[in-house]
Formats: structure tokens, sequence, C-alpha cells
């Protein structure tokens, strides 16, 4: 699972890249934590159209940098996420809080 | 003939191993021809059991995740994850939507997407003994060309 970061204006957008399960999200969560408390955007952007399967594991690193965001006052949204990662994200209720598009 | 085909798969409980488990179940079930959102779905439901064996059920060791692949009447798919680990304290709070003992790096989403995925999701557990999640789903027959 890789990182990359795109400044966009005031946002970050977090490119994703691989399967996010278990075995990847400890070491995501380190990176994502450093990109952002680096680059401090207020706004932040978790770019999907690269992971091509995701579970739970990454519902719970999705909370944790919406929490991250949201509690220094910016936004959190999701795009581009494709089939399975959405089905995923649509079964946990998450777009209550944070708004995703898919990949189209 | 598919039916009563299986496949037996035992794996120590290394996070490693995760996307094996769940490839190797999507491929035995590729027999069925199932559409992508089937193998996707079963894929998910498969990574979430075997990750809660991995995570909850040995948290401080390495113990051995049993996993049964095999094919009733009907094309449908029965999927069953076993450990001998922890066990499960109360099964009906375990499964409810947002539960978890596993802190913020776990969601507490892991049943609820595995029943919202499967047809069915069954749990057998004995605290100190172990935990046996068996999960069923019947691939929809497909009109040819589809
Ligand atoms: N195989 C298992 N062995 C022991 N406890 C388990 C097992 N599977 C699930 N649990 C318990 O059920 C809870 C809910 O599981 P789940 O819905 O997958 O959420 P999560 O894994 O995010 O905690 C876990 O936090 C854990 O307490
Ligand atoms: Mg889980």
């Amino acid at each position: 699972m890789t990182v990359q970061a795109k400044r966009e204006g005031p946002a970050l957008r977090l490119m994703l890249r691989g399967e996010l399960d278990h075995s990847a999200a400890q070491g995501l969560w380190h990176r994502i934590e450093d990109i952002i408390s680096y680059e401090s955007p207020r706004d932040c952007c978790l770019d999907l159209s690269k992971v091509s399967f995701m579970d739970s594991s990454g519902i719970a690193i999705i909370l944790k940098t919406y929490r991250m965001v949201n509690s220094a006052g910016g936004r959190l949204w999701i795009e581009n996420a494709a089939q399975q990662p959405l089905r995923v994200l649509d079964a946990s209720g998450i777009d209550r809080i944070i708004k995703i598009t898919a990949l189209n | 003939m598919k039916e009563g085909n299986y496949i037996k798969l035992e794996l120590p409980s290394l996070a490693v191993n995760e996307g094996f488990a769940r490839s190797a179940a999507a491929a035995f079930c590729s027999q069925l021809d199932p559409t992508l959102t089937e193998l996707g779905d079963i894929k998910t439901a498969v990574s979430e059991a075997v990750t809660n064996a991995i995570v909850h059920a040995y948290p401080d060791s390495i113990g051995t995740i049993y996993i049964r692949c095999r094919i009733l009447a009907g094309d449908i798919i029965e999927i069953a994850v076993k450990d001998k680990g922890r066990g499960i304290e109360d099964i009906e709070k375990a499964r409810e939507p947002l539960f978890t003992t596993g802190g913020d790096d776990r969601s507490g989403m892991g049943f609820t997407i595995m029943e919202t995925f499967m047809d069915s999701v069954k749990v057998r557990s004995r605290p100190g003994s172990g935990t046996t999640v068996t999960m069923r789903r019947r691939i929809e027959k497909r009109r040819k060309g589809q």
C-alpha cells in the first residue's frame, strides 16, 4: 500500500494505492498521520481510484483520518471509490458523515 | 460435479496471510462462475473473518486458522473460518454494528459487513476454546452472455 500526496489549494489529495486491509493498515496510518501533520492542510481528499480492495480495516483508517482533519477544523471527503470499496463504504454507513463519490 | 467439492487451508495467524486467504477462497468460488460483485463480496467477508481470527482470537500469539470452502447443492458456497483462540463472551453483542474490543484501530463493522455480503452468517464460539464463523452465499445462475 502506498500513499502519494498532492497539494490542491487549501486541500491535500491523498492518493492511496493497493489493497487496504488489516495487514496494510498500520503502516498506512503512520504515513497518513505524518503527511497530514507535515503538510497541515485545511481539507483533505482521500482518492481511492487505485484501491483495488478494501475491508473494514479501511473504514477504521478513514475514520481516524476524518477525526484528525475534523479536529483541526477541516473537511474530509472520498473520491473515485471503485465498486468493491464502494460496497464496503455503503455497508458501513460512513456516508452519513463523509461525502463519497464513485469512480465513474 | 461441483457439488461436494471443497478445499481446506490451514495457516498461521500472520497478517501477511490475509490477502492469500481471501484470494484462495475467491479462486475456489470461480468454478460457480460468479459475477465480479459476488466475488468481491465473498472476498470481503473472508477478509473480515480471517482478520478477526488474527486480531481478536490470537491477540498476543500466533495460532492456527482453519478455512474450509465447499460447494453445496443449489450453487451455494459455504466458507467456514475457525480458530482455537480466545473465543467470544457475548456473540450477540459482538455482532452489533460498531461494537469492538479493538479500540480505534478497528471499526466494529466486520460482522455487519459479513452479514450484508453473505446470505447467512453463523457464529459458534466458546470463551477459551475458539470461534467458528460459517458463511453461505448462493451464486446466481447467469443467462448466456451475461
Ligand atoms: N475470532 C474471534 N475471536 C475472538 N473474538 C472475536 C472474534 N471475532 C470477533 N470477535 C469479537 O467481536 C468483536 C466485533 O468484531 P467485528 O464486527 O469484526 O469488529 P472489529 O474487528 O472491528 O472489532 C471484536 O471486537 C471482538 O471482540
Ligand atoms: Mg473485525
